[in-house]
């Protein structure tokens, strides 16, 4: 098992209801697909937004997980 | 080259005119040499909202020789709590005739010009490269991806921020090869623009975020300081917290703007009900627009003109970008026209997934 830190922005939290939560992974799934797979099930809506996803404050879609991992979801903002 | 004004080829010359810029000629980063530069500097403002006025100000305050403004929209008594150089009496006037006006009150040294016009796939790269950056105030993701585009074609860089609610998104594209706004945010398949009048947003977001468009602006110019560019900041105001992730530059992306002709983002929309047929309304060029087999366009104007083209044999669903023709259309065709089969869906928001 493995204990990843997820922070949530903009519309994205508010479809998850929290800025920021810890997940509990199997660490053999332990790839930002896997995770993002992962929060779409919990939150399907999430689904129907556009966002970027950043591990250690870095843009990485395609990275492997490790214990204590902050992992970040960053939708595009329009506004102005 | 700009004509310098007198002050500054022999600073003892008008001790007048250069108090004005005292306090910044101070720093020992700018000096005399530095307020020439942003004399010299022609900045082009994309959009005069919330990010937009703040920007803007404090560029022409700060001496930027020549202020490029371009908006097609005029000022709306909702804008009056963020877009701070207007005011009551602006209500109705083209919102850059109105800034134009202030900053040349504000700072008479400068130029500013003033587009009344949207950007557009026609116009962008010829306007951009007249200047040597771009700072983009706009509220949406087609004029975003567009300013983008436009700016690696032109070979300039620009400051992007935009904001949702309480929170805001700060970066510098394209700056001596760097990353582009594409490869932070390639693609994307938004139903909406979420622009602050559907979505609301407290004043002061724009204002914080418009002048650190500027400050990213004044140290481009005065080639000072860490230019925030492979750098996304967060800003949250609400939690008084801010975040920076790095992006890396994707030349697959870069490729892909070079390549094909500068073209505006398709916004993709998908209806919730894929059995109903829908009538739009609204004017051709309101967005997002929606090409689906099952809705029918007719603007408001041209209903008259076109009632063969709505079907009589089965509902109709009408629809409008807020919910107000679609309401008027319907009691129109239904009294006027005898038509008993139309119903009123409301805003294109409320149809789509």
């Amino acid at each position: 098992m493995m204990m990843i830190k997820v922070k949530y922005f903009g519309a994205i939290a508010e479809v998850t209801g929290v800025s920021e939560e810890v997940l509990v992974l199997e660490a053999v799934d332990s790839s930002v697909q896997k995770l993002s797979a992962f929060c779409l099930q919990k939150y399907p809506q999430i689904g129907n937004l556009s966002f970027q996803v950043a591990v250690n404050q870095k843009i990485s879609s395609n990275t492997e997980l490790s214990e204590n991992d902050e992992v970040a979801f960053l939708p595009p903002f329009a506004g102005g | 080259m700009m004509r310098l004004p007198f002050y500054l080829l022999s600073p003892e010359a008008d001790m007048a005119n250069l108090n004005r810029y005292d306090r910044q000629i101070k720093l020992s980063e700018v000096g005399f040499e530095g307020q020439q530069k942003i004399h010299q500097a022609k900045v082009l403002v994309i959009g005069l909202g919330g990010l937009g006025c703040p920007a803007a100000q404090y560029l022409a305050a700060s001496g930027v020789g020549h202020l490029g403004l371009i908006d097609h929209d005029v000022v709306n008594i909702t804008n009056l709590h963020r877009q701070i150089l207007y005011a009551e009496k602006d209500v109705g006037q083209p919102k850059v005739i109105v800034a134009k006006s202030v900053l040349e009150a504000l700072n008479s040294e400068i130029k500013v010009t003033a587009y009344v016009e949207p950007l557009t796939v026609e116009n962008a790269v010829a306007l951009i490269a007249e200047y040597d950056i771009v700072l983009d105030g706009t509220d949406n993701f087609q004029t975003k991806y567009l300013i983008n585009d436009a700016c690696l074609l032109a070979d300039k860089p620009f400051v992007g921020a935009s904001i949702y609610k309480y929170q805001g998104q700060l970066s510098v594209f394209n700056f001596r090869g760097g990353p582009s706004y594409r490869c932070l945010y390639p693609h994307h398949h938004l139903t909406d623009n979420n622009n602050c009048e559907e979505t609301g947003v407290l004043g002061v977001l724009p204002g914080i975020l418009g002048t650190m468009q500027a400050a990213e602006t004044l140290k481009m110019i005065l080639d000072i300081g860490a230019v925030l560019h492979g750098k996304l900041k967060f800003i949250d105001v609400l939690a008084q917290s801010d975040q920076t992730i790095l992006f890396e530059r994707s030349e697959e992306q870069i490729k892909l703007i070079k390549e094909r002709p500068l073209q505006l983002e398709t916004i993709i929309c998908e209806l919730k009900e894929k059995n109903k047929i829908y009538l739009d309304v609204r004017e051709i060029f309101e967005q997002p627009q929606i090409e689906d087999k099952q809705v029918i366009h007719i603007p408001v104007s041209q209903l008259t003109e076109r009632l063969d083209a709505i079907p009589t044999n089965e509902k109709v669903y009408v629809f409008c970008q807020s919910g107000r023709r679609s309401k008027k259309a319907v009691a129109y065709l239904t009294e006027a026209h005898g038509f008993d089969n139309l119903l009123d869906a409301g805003s294109v928001e409320s149809i789509l997934k």
